[in-house]
């Protein structure tokens, strides 16, 4: 049973090197960002989540909004299981995907098929998986020849297939997702528009963040609108998106 | 990986599990460390092996000459130490980066945290192998013939290895928060290098400096259980069980640490 389950978390990122009170009071005023604050020993510390609270299971998709800095970034990061909450309890439980950085662990230097592998281990793909898809996703790539060259010599377009392809290889249980991915040519662009809309539509939970309302309007059926590090609505995608588009 | 796992030590012990059955993340990864020397350059990684062969020959004349060594004796020795040295040093020192080098992947991609270390020494492990090819050349051209000791090099190896795990786990922690502790370390590695015997021999020290330089010196038992066996000699009881007890407080303390501040890590970076 795949499920998400945040009991006030709260996170709080230590600044090792923002001593003085001057510079806290100056962050103070701006309007963005999570809460400041200083603890007894001086230490300064950013409040990124304070009391954030929900639940997920299967079948939620979950769309996040809100301004920069409002905490979408860290939610993530906890939803994910990078971030351990600073208080309070998040249990993640099913295997967890994000398609935040396509590109992490790419080296330019090296070839297509090396940066399949590359990606691949990357995405927690294991070899003895990655043999029976691999045919498949350099067919995907479309690259052909080029899979042989190294990566340095594509065109940007073709870099962004290649990771595209390699990375969209597997179906997690949990989906979280920064943006749409969209990428390449008008060609491209339909086959990974097919191939992200097949994951997005077997991913147990989807979460996803994101400013454009089309978008969150055809994925989700559940807003959280993320302001200062709090949720500020939950509700469903007709309730909150006109509250916050306007 | 299960998050309901409570403990300190449970959390650690979770953390190292997923990193073995895991394992071809660190695999995976190292090797394309080394694979990157090698492209654009036919020589690759053996462009480190051959400043060290530079280096070996060097230091070796030099300091035969200054101790009156026979190089017949010397020549090896400080072949031996210079490689394993070498491993011994870089990999502590590239462990103080272990989680700091690794920022990117870390928050991004949940991965238990010690594949990062198990990385950097299966990187310097594989360099070592580069780099051990010297030594053979070293006996060839001296017309020595290795003995039967030369087995005894492998389980000297996993004890050395399990013991720079748990230095470089705990330095990699305690500079992920303090990141001057890599300066620190550098400086201390360079003053270690000349107060354990890898230059010279530690038959060469007067009688009542040797207990302090040798026998209190966990370096020394580490590099002895590998350079021995190479040079034809049984490493001494003393090195082995020094080893031993070594590995087993390290990985204590390393433990608890890592168990206390492995949520944290993700923050200080």
């Amino acid at each position: 049973m795949t499920s998400i389950e945040l009991t006030d978390v709260s996170v709080e990122f230590p600044v090792f090197n923002a001593a003085s009170r001057s510079l806290k009071n100056k962050m103070l005023s701006v309007a963005t960002g999570g809460a400041i604050d200083r603890r007894g020993d001086g230490l300064v510390i950013v409040r990124g989540l304070e009391d954030v609270s929900f639940s997920l299971k299967e079948g939620d998709r979950v769309g996040i909004i809100g301004h920069n800095g409002s905490g979408k970034t860290t939610l993530l990061r906890v939803l994910s299981g990078i971030y351990q909450p600073t208080s309070g309890s998040a249990v993640i439980r099913g295997e967890c995907v994000s398609l935040i950085n396509i590109s992490l662990g790419i080296d330019p230097e090296a070839t297509g098929r090396e940066n399949i592998r590359l990606r691949a281990a990357m995405m927690g793909i294991r070899p003895e998986k990655l043999r029976e898809q691999f045919d498949e996703i350099a067919e995907f790539t479309g690259l052909g020849d080029f899979l042989d060259m190294p990566f340095r010599t594509y065109s940007s377009g073709m870099q962004l297939r290649l990771a595209f392809s390699t990375s969209t290889a597997i179906r997690p249980e949990i989906l979280v997702m920064d943006e749409w991915l969209s990428t390449g040519d008008e060609n491209f662009r339909h086959k990974a528009d097919k191939r992200l809309r097949e994951i997005v539509d077997t991913t147990k939970i989807l979460v996803l963040a994101s400013h454009s309302r089309e978008l969150l309007r055809n994925n989700c059926n559940r807003i959280l609108w993320m302001e200062r590090g709090r949720v500020l609505m939950d509700g469903s995608a007709d309730e909150v998106l006109p509250a916050y588009f306007g | 990986m299960s998050q309901t796992e409570t403990g300190l030590l449970g959390d650690a012990f979770a953390d190292i599990r997923g990193t073995l059955e895991k394992h071809y993340l660190a695999t995976t990864f190292s090797w394309q460390d080394v694979a990157q020397r090698y492209r654009r350059s036919r020589v690759g990684a053996f462009w480190l092996t051959i400043n060290m062969g530079v280096l070996i020959s060097a230091l070796g004349l030099l300091f035969g000459t200054l101790f009156r060594a026979p190089l017949q004796e010397f020549l090896p020795y400080i072949c031996v130490s210079l490689i394993f040295w070498g491993f011994i040093s870089t990999s502590i020192n590239e462990g103080c980066s272990a989680f700091v080098g690794a920022i990117g992947i870390i928050l991004q991609v949940r991965m238990p945290l010690f594949t990062h270390v198990l990385r950097t020494l299966y990187r310097n492990a594989i360099i070592l192998g580069h780099n051990i090819l010297i030594y053979p050349l070293v006996l060839l051209a001296l017309g020595r013939m290795p003995t039967w000791h030369i087995i005894l090099v492998l389980p000297g190896f996993v004890i050395l290895s399990l013991n720079l795990l748990w230095i470089m786990l705990i330095l990699g922690i305690l500079c992920a928060r303090y990141r001057d502790m890599t300066q620190v370390m550098q400086n201390l590695l360079q003053v270690l290098m000349y107060l354990t015997p890898i230059m010279w021999m530690p038959q060469t020290l007067p009688e009542g400096l040797s207990r302090l330089l040798l026998d209190f010196n966990p370096f020394y038992h580490l590099i002895s259980v590998v350079r021995d066996p190479l040079l034809g000699q049984l490493p001494s009881a003393t090195s082995w069980i020094a080893c031993i007890v070594f590995a087993v407080i390290g990985w204590t303390a390393a433990l608890f640490i890592f168990g206390r501040y492995r949520q944290r890590v993700p923050y200080w970076l």
